[in-house]
């Protein structure tokens, strides 16, 4: 078990690491103590997106399927939780809700990435056709203005968005403020864990190794259009769980949440981080979202704009992400000073090193 | 009778007119060096934006038009000698920088320029068969659409930058050592996608709302076309857009525009799990 977590596909590991993580931890579940309630809403809002950074790292990062779409399964997941929690009336019902509409996220990655995979679409096809689904999607839930488009008592209002579903709730309690964060918090240790499980365990080892060759892959005997599937649905319903959360968030959702320029956040926020490595994307894309964030608030344009520079220095100048390139640095400080000797060269980000054991 | 069967047509001409000019650059930029462009769609905004700024300065439109594909296609080599040649060995990092692109010059557009533009109207002109009457600009856009691929095939079949150019898009090292300049070719070929990009968007400046954003209504039907068109983009491109727009036109007539987007979409899907190579591959395979 605990083999797992420190496997050979992830970075940091040892006791240093996990004190850190441990530290960062218990500063996250005490701050509600010290911020005021508003904070607290604001950063469980930033968690929210997190799944969808996950998701997409374990599907490009470590299975090598650059998915354009992850906001095809936050818009599907979130629209399917608000028609879900107002037709079947709020309460713990909205728990069923939330799940039922990670679950049907799940099914539409698993219909489209079946066609997708075993059609052998990869690389920048991989990419254009999610995103012309995620598109599409978009356009189509932008002219359902009309009356007539509803589901049961659920009306899509267009542009406008979907609105009035209850947020989370167990029995007569509110899910909201402190409760949201810490709800939040147990959600993205739960998924970051079982992520570093998940890419250290044989099926993980499988899935880098289609990434690095998928011939190779092949020949040693595994069907890796299986493997590849189970990654796009996984990723997938991460982006599915984003957007159910977003939902019951903010209680609205809207298609400008899925079409463009959102659809490009996440690839901003995992390729900034470094889409080999969980730890770099959850940490990078939670400096992303609170930059972003605070820039939006004086112009959205201009945090657009920013994020998109971003992207593009991230491309030309550290191609491996920037939060995982000086992370390295700072590791590789901290050996050569530890050792005083020259530090052995961490094998570069693509391909981890194995296991020496 | 023939008044609807010219009406039909009619239709089929509209939806492929789009899909070959909003595809055409993309293809060949695809074609020729692998890279997806993402920020084809902020061209085809250029293109527009171009052109009416020029016709509000009195310029005639046809005239403004033509510059306007000309302003994409060098702006298109000079982004392909800043950005894109770096990426020619890492076509999906191409994609992602020339995302970045699109972003900045979109939001960019957003601020400088505001949300809407004064727009120029359709050019006036409609004719009538039997008891329907149709826009002159319409058939004006399939003319087009056609004098595009009839254009790429002179260029791409009949001159020496072609006969250079498809020896590139078999062989790069070998054109090279054959003393092809092979970076230049890529340059042109670059700015030939660009310009056809621009000129898209030149050419549907005076139907459409003038939006930083309107790139995004080009960018589905572009990628869709190449998807099915496959690998070798001369040959597929042009099947592609005439499966897909019979598709397309027989949805939009019954069920509405978006219907028919969805429709295409969905064929489109199909048809990777069953020719994941494209049209091409089938018409490559028929040739030999």
């Amino acid at each position: 078990m605990f083999k797992l977590l420190d496997g050979p596909q992830t970075l940091g590991r040892g006791k240093i690491f996990w004190s850190c993580f441990l530290a960062v931890l218990a500063g996250a579940l005490i701050y509600p103590v010290f911020a005021d309630s508003y904070d607290v809403g604001n950063f469980s809002y930033f968690l929210i997106w997190i799944f969808m950074a996950l998701g997409l790292c374990l599907m490009w990062g470590y299975g090598g399927m650059l998915s354009f779409g992850q906001t095809f399964f936050f818009g599907i997941a979130g629209y399917g939780y608000g028609v879900l929690a107002i037709n079947m009336g709020g309460g713990t019902t909205t728990i069923a809700a939330i799940i039922l509409s990670v679950l049907i996220a799940m099914a539409a990655a698993a219909v489209l990435g079946y066609f997708m995979i075993w059609g052998g679409i990869s690389g920048i096809f991989f990419g254009i056709v999610t995103l012309s689904a995620t598109l599409v999607l978009a356009f189509f839930l932008g002219q359902t203005a009309g009356p007539e488009w509803h589901i049961g008592t659920a009306r899509l209002n267009g542009f406008n968005g979907m609105k009035g579903m209850d947020p989370l709730a167990v029995g007569d309690f509110y899910i909201e403020g402190s409760a949201l964060y810490y709800v939040m918090i147990a959600l993205i240790v739960i998924v970051y864990i079982a992520l570093r499980m998940l890419v250290n365990s044989s099926v993980g080892n499988v899935i880098v190794a289609t990434r690095e060759n998928p011939q190779r892959a092949e020949m040693l005997g595994y069907d890796v259009r299986k493997y590849q599937l189970l990654t796009f649905v996984i990723g997938s319903g991460l982006a599915g769980l984003s957007g159910a959360l977003y939902t019951s968030w903010g209680q609205f959702i809207t298609p400008s949440s899925i079409g463009l320029p959102a659809a490009a956040m996440p690839i901003v926020w995992v390729a900034f981080s470094g889409r080999s490595d969980l730890t770099a994307t959850l940490v990078g894309s939670f400096l992303l979202l609170f930059g972003f964030q605070t820039i939006t608030v004086y112009s959205q344009q201009a945090a657009l704009v920013l994020m998109g520079t971003l992207l593009l220095a991230t491309v030309m100048l550290a191609p491996q992400g920037f939060v995982l390139g000086i992370g390295k640095l700072v590791v590789d400080w901290w050996t050569r000073r530890r050792r005083r000797e020259p530090a052995p060269t961490l094998a570069d980000a693509g391909r981890l090193q194995s296991d020496e054991t | 009778m023939s008044a609807e069967l010219f009406s039909v047509f009619y239709q089929f001409a509209d939806v492929f007119a789009f899909l070959i000019l909003s595809a055409a650059g993309l293809a060949i930029v695809f074609g020729m060096m692998g890279v997806i462009n993402m920020a084809h769609g902020e061209f085809i905004m250029c293109g527009a934006y171009v052109t009416v700024g020029l016709v509000n300065l009195g310029v005639p439109l046809p005239v403004a038009q033509i510059l306007a594909a000309v302003t994409a296609g060098l702006i298109g080599v000079v982004v392909e000698f800043l950005i894109v040649r770096r990426f020619y060995k890492r076509p999906l990092d191409s994609l992602l920088a020339t995302w970045g692109l699109s972003l900045i010059v979109t939001q960019s557009m957003l601020l400088i320029v505001g949300s809407a533009v004064r727009g120029i109207g359709t050019p006036e002109g409609s004719f009538a068969i039997g008891e329907y009457t149709f826009s002159t600009y319409r058939l004006v856009l399939f003319g087009c659409a056609v004098a595009v691929l009839v254009g790429l095939y002179i260029i791409f079949m009949k001159t020496r930058f072609g006969v250079i150019a498809r020896a590139t898009m078999q062989n790069a090292a070998m054109a090279k050592a054959l003393g092809a300049r092979t970076g230049r070719i890529y340059a042109i070929s670059f700015g030939i996608g660009t310009g056809l990009a621009g000129l898209c968007g030149a050419l549907y400046a005076p139907t459409m709302t003038l939006i930083p954003t309107m790139g995004a209504t080009f960018v589905v039907e572009s990628f869709v076309t190449v998807v099915v068109g496959g690998a070798n983009v001369l040959l597929g491109t042009a099947p592609a857009a005439v499966f897909l727009a019979m598709i397309r036109m027989a949805l939009n007539a019954s069920y509405g525009q978006i219907i028919g987007q969805i429709g295409m979409l969905f064929a489109v899907i199909l048809i990777i799990r069953v020719l994941p190579e494209g049209l091409s591959s089938v018409l490559v395979r028929r040739g030999r």
